[in-house]
């Protein structure tokens, strides 16, 4: 932030307002931190042991660890699935066929317009009636089809904008050579789009991971609903909330990290082309993609 | 037909709803006052206001939607006994708009920070080069053009609002879209797709007019450069 708009390099006089600011800034924000630490500890919500339960092996053993692999496995599958749907249903935005175009525009907008919550609860009625999966098991797969269809919605959105924003001389190149526009689509416009999108990709992996936890309303037994369990017992909600929202937030810092160095490398891998990063804001409702802005 | 028809007669799916745009109203107005004074903060010359703006932005980002709700309802009223309203409902109301404004905060302030960055550096040279002091320069110069800049990602965060008011699920607001629906569900076996395909028409009709307005206004309001 060496230049900003708003504000001009600082004088001398400026920089020791800021200075006070700062001072003054800090005292209050550290104010407020000992304010609600106090409060909860009034409350006797500090206590030792209503933590301490949370850090001992059978909390993670029985209950939050068992919780944490069923909530991965389903983020991990959602993402598997998203990725392809995405890929299908980004070849159909891009078609040369009107209908295939038209229809999968269709099935895009809709599945980017429904709620992830309400497909989760249909699904998941809809699998336990019909039977096609195990009872026990439908909770889990209503998780995963959603996932799948809301955030391959988005992918499908990113491949297309990521096709869009590569040099038109590529697929003029790929059709000068000899290629028809579907060969040219799929050998030499989409590996590249894949490559620039890849920051976005991730930034919405980490919707795919927050969105799991939705599977918590209709008794998926996923990570928030073993800390539950397990707090319920103990009667330290607020804690174990807490545990299970640092474990969420460690997780999704790492993969934001993780996109940030992505783009970092292949910004400076093309030196002379900007990479064709698809404006994610404009894609992602969910998603703010990570580090943007703070260059 | 007469089947599906009996659907709007035994339950209130307009009642439903409306809770929802009640929710998101009330929602975005928490989340528009909070996020802009994020935004302020985090593009403020202070250090302290910046680091504590980017660290609200990464937490509340990263967290799922559903620990804070759920937050809100077991943590703070359960536990703490902590309410915003004397009525039972009411309460619960109240706690749902606060977890749906904290979450979104962090959004809007990104949003309304990725607006300030399309606006570039030579305008506040020219404005300052032209005698305007900050205030001016930031009132006649600066702002209009961020504001503009950041129609497009708070009409989606807006967007993301409405969706994620069905979440309030778990803060027991228990007359909003998708507990009816699944109360819907669960009653009528025999409607399920039907039952589903209305909510979700519901939801797109919502949601495209927002959609539509915002690529409107942006797109009519576009700074030429």
């Amino acid at each position: 932030m060496s230049a900003s708009v708003l504000f001009d390099t600082p004088g001398p006089k400026a920089k020791q307002r800021i200075l006070l600011i700062n001072i003054i800034g800090t005292l209050l924000i550290v104010g407020l931190l000992y304010l609600v630490i106090s409060g909860l500890a009034a409350k006797g919500q500090m206590d030792g042991s209503l933590w301490a339960s949370l850090f001992t092996s059978n909390a993670w053993v029985n209950f939050l660890l068992p919780g944490l692999l069923n909530t991965l496995k389903a983020a991990g599958l959602g993402i598997v699935l998203s990725v392809a749907f995405g890929l299908i249903f980004g070849m159909g935005l891009l078609a040369e066929i009107k209908a295939l175009r038209w229809f999968s525009t269709v099935v895009v907008e809709f599945f980017r317009a429904v709620p992830v919550l309400l497909m989760i609860v249909f699904f998941n009625i809809l699998l336990s009636r019909t039977g096609v999966v195990d009872g026990t098991d439908a909770p889990y797969w209503a998780v995963v089809i959603s996932l799948m269809l809301y955030n391959g919605s988005v992918v499908a959105e990113l491949v297309r904008s990521g096709v869009r924003n590569l040099p038109k001389g590529q697929r003029e190149a790929g059709i000068a050579i000899g290629l028809t526009g579907t060969q040219s689509l799929r050998l030499i416009e989409i590996p590249q789009a894949l490559v620039a999108m890849l920051p976005a990709l991730i930034g919405q992996f980490v919707v795919i991971l927050k969105d799991s936890a939705l599977g918590y309303i209709i008794g998926f037994t996923e990570f928030l609903f073993y800390a539950r369990t397990f707090a319920s017992a103990n009667g330290n909600m607020l804690q174990a909330l807490l545990v299970a929202a640092a474990v969420f937030i460690l997780i999704n810092f790492a993969l934001s990290k993780l996109a940030e160095f992505v783009s970092r490398r292949l910004s400076s891998r093309m030196p002379n082309e900007k990479p064709a990063a698809p404006e994610a804001d404009a894609l992602l409702p969910l998603a703010v993609p990570p580090g943007d802005g703070t260059k | 037909m007469e089947n599906y028809l009996s659907l709007f007669t035994e339950y209130n799916i307009p009642a439903a709803f409306w809770v929802n745009i009640q929710l998101t109203f009330w929602a975005a107005i928490g989340a528009m006052v909070l996020g802009t004074i994020l935004a302020m903060m985090r593009i403020s010359p202070v250090r302290s206001f910046v680091t504590f703006g980017a660290g609200y932005v990464n937490i509340i980002r990263n967290t799922p939607l559903t620990i804070i709700l759920l937050f809100g309802v077991l943590a703070l009223y359960n536990q703490l006994g902590f309410t915003l309203a004397a009525d039972f409902n009411q309460n619960f109301f109240n706690l749902a708009v606060m977890g749906l404004a904290i979450y979104h905060a962090a959004f809007v302030c990104e949003a309304i920070r990725s607006g300030v960055n399309t606006v570039p550096v030579g305008q506040a040279e020219a404005a300052r080069a032209i005698g305007l002091s900050f205030l001016p320069a930031a009132r006649e110069v600066i702002l209009p053009q961020a504001l503009r800049g950041s129609i497009v990602p708070l009409g989606n965060v807006l967007i993301a609002l409405i969706k994620n008011s069905t979440v309030a699920a778990v803060s027991s607001v228990a007359i909003e879209a998708s507990s009816v629906m699944k109360t819907m569900l669960e009653f009528r076996g025999d409607m399920i797709i039907p039952i589903f395909a209305t909510f979700a028409v519901g939801f797109v009709i919502i949601i495209i007019p927002v959609g539509l307005l915002t690529t409107w206004l942006s797109k009519k309001l576009a700074v030429a450069r």
